[in-house]
């Protein structure tokens, strides 16, 4: 006779899992996010995240705090990697200039309002 | 300080003050989602805007005109067989090729060019530019015999017009002068009164491509009905939304509710959208109202609703903005309540939040 609080329960086994082993159902691992974010009074914050890997964030960076003319720095997220802070909104600024460099605009999805 | 400056919209754009918001169903829009492939959706379409029509009223209106269209271009095919025969149809080709530039210019501001979206112009020419690729590397088979009819008969000018053209295709120039020939879609944008008719391959013998045919049925179709280019009855809307200021630091989005409910989708998800684009938060309070925290403005939040509507309701198939979302093993899927598509959708994502305000709020929390 089994004793039945002593049996395993997997409390997923009857939610197959759709994605299987695949790590891309998402399809949103390419895209660079450039997001805002309000701080207070007038201020805002602007991020970019999903950097290819191929482009080095701390020039990138360098690049982008003399061409706006605004301060910045880098931030080590545990999920997102590297992620750029700029303050203010440089959102069309970031794309603009990204494009320029050839990183196609498909790529660059722009959030916020 | 003026709290209803527009303080944080140095991007927006401007729009038309209307009463009533008019989501255009077309993701070709200059807000449209960079993710979307707009262009390529359009190729089947002649002009930006035979997208706009619902498949319905296409159907009608096909059915109405079927008949007349089909005996209009019977005649007119029989007349200018006759004129092939008389005159080789070169003139014609000749005088296209000097037109060609003007179309080229005039397209941004043709009055035939039905702009049911304020954006569509640029976007008219893109997709032109696509097809005419498109189409001269199908045609560069079709069109050897006049290809080479061409190159006798055609010298200094056509060297100068293929120049211009690869200037700005950089196309073969062989490809080029071919579809320079007969280009139907270098004038797909000319007025209607030339058109249904006068296309300057009626003249010749070779076999009719799908997407001139195409041209020539939207041409005949809107030439015959002009309320179709201007009918709204089509177009989306949804009421404005309401945004209050609650304080110094919230926003009220009060009729919410109404919104979600005109979208047929769940006020969570519509929430869960504008906080992850906004990168704030928020919360809804007792009479429905959802509460905001950051100053917001009206086009503001309604320029991330016409990005919800582009993304989570209206279908990418037809247009349609009936759809319905559902989640199935944790996957949003919208099906298509007019054309039947169904396809996933993106999971709505916040991604990554900055430290904003004291830490040692967070660090408590």
């Amino acid at each position: 006779m089994s004793v039945q609080n002593l049996n395993t329960f997997d409390p997923f086994a009857d939610e197959a899992d759709p994605l299987g082993a695949n790590q891309d159902v998402g399809a949103q691992q390419n895209y660079i996010h450039i997001r805002i974010q309000q701080r207070n009074g007038r201020k805002t914050l602007t991020t970019l995240q999903g950097l290819p890997r191929e482009y080095d964030a701390k020039k990138l960076l360098k690049a982008f705090k003399k061409e706006f003319a605004c301060n910045g720095t880098l931030v080590d997220d545990e999920e997102m990697g590297q992620v750029i802070q700029l303050q203010g909104d440089q959102r069309t600024k970031i794309s603009n200039f990204l494009t320029e460099e050839g990183i196609p605009r498909n790529t660059i999805k722009l959030h916020g309002f | 300080m003026a709290s209803e400056e527009p303080l944080f919209d140095p991007s927006l754009k401007k729009r038309s003050k209307k009463k009533t918001v008019a989501f255009s169903e077309d993701p070709l829009g200059a807000d449209a989602d960079p993710t979307t492939p707009a262009p390529a959706l359009d190729d089947t379409t002649t002009n930006g805007d035979g997208v706009d029509l619902g498949p319905k009223t296409v159907h009608e209106q096909m059915k109405q005109n079927g008949v007349a269209d089909a005996d209009e271009a019977d005649a007119k095919e029989a007349k200018e067989d006759d004129e092939f025969k008389a005159m080789f149809g070169d003139l014609k080709k000749k005088k296209k090729k000097k037109e060609l530039p003007l179309d080229l210019v005039d397209e941004g501001s043709g009055t035939s060019i039905p702009t049911v979206v304020p954006a569509a112009g640029e976007d008219l020419d893109f997709s032109d530019l696509k097809k005419k690729k498109k189409s001269s590397k199908k045609k560069a088979a079709f069109d050897l015999e006049a290809f080479e009819k061409e190159l006798n008969q055609s010298k200094a000018k056509d060297v100068v017009a293929g120049e211009e053209e690869e200037g700005e295709e950089g196309e073969l120039h062989e490809v080029d002068e071919a579809e320079l020939g007969e280009d139907p879609f270098a004038r797909g944008e000319a007025p209607t009164g030339v058109d249904a008719g006068t296309e300057p391959w009626l003249g010749t013998d070779r076999d009719y491509t799908y997407q001139e045919l195409l041209t020539r049925f939207y041409h005949s179709l809107h030439a015959s009905n002009p309320s179709l280019l201007t009918s709204t009855g089509k177009r989306y809307t949804i009421a404005p939304p309401s945004i209050h200021r609650e304080g110094n630091k919230k926003s009220i989005f009060a009729n919410i509710t109404d919104i979600c409910k005109r979208m047929h989708r769940q006020p969570e998800h519509v929430i869960q959208y504008l906080f992850a684009e906004l990168g704030t938060t928020g919360s809804v309070d007792g009479s429905g109202r959802l509460v905001i925290r950051g100053r917001f403005q009206q086009k503001q939040i309604e320029n991330v609703l016409r990005r919800y509507i582009v993304e989570y309701v209206t279908c990418k198939t037809c247009k349609s903005p009936d759809t319905l979302l559902t989640k199935e093993n944790r996957i949003f899927f919208m099906a298509c309540e007019s054309c039947g598509s169904r396809r996933s959708v993106n999971a709505i994502k916040s991604g990554f939040q900055a430290q904003v305000g004291k830490r040692s709020k967070n660090r408590t929390g």
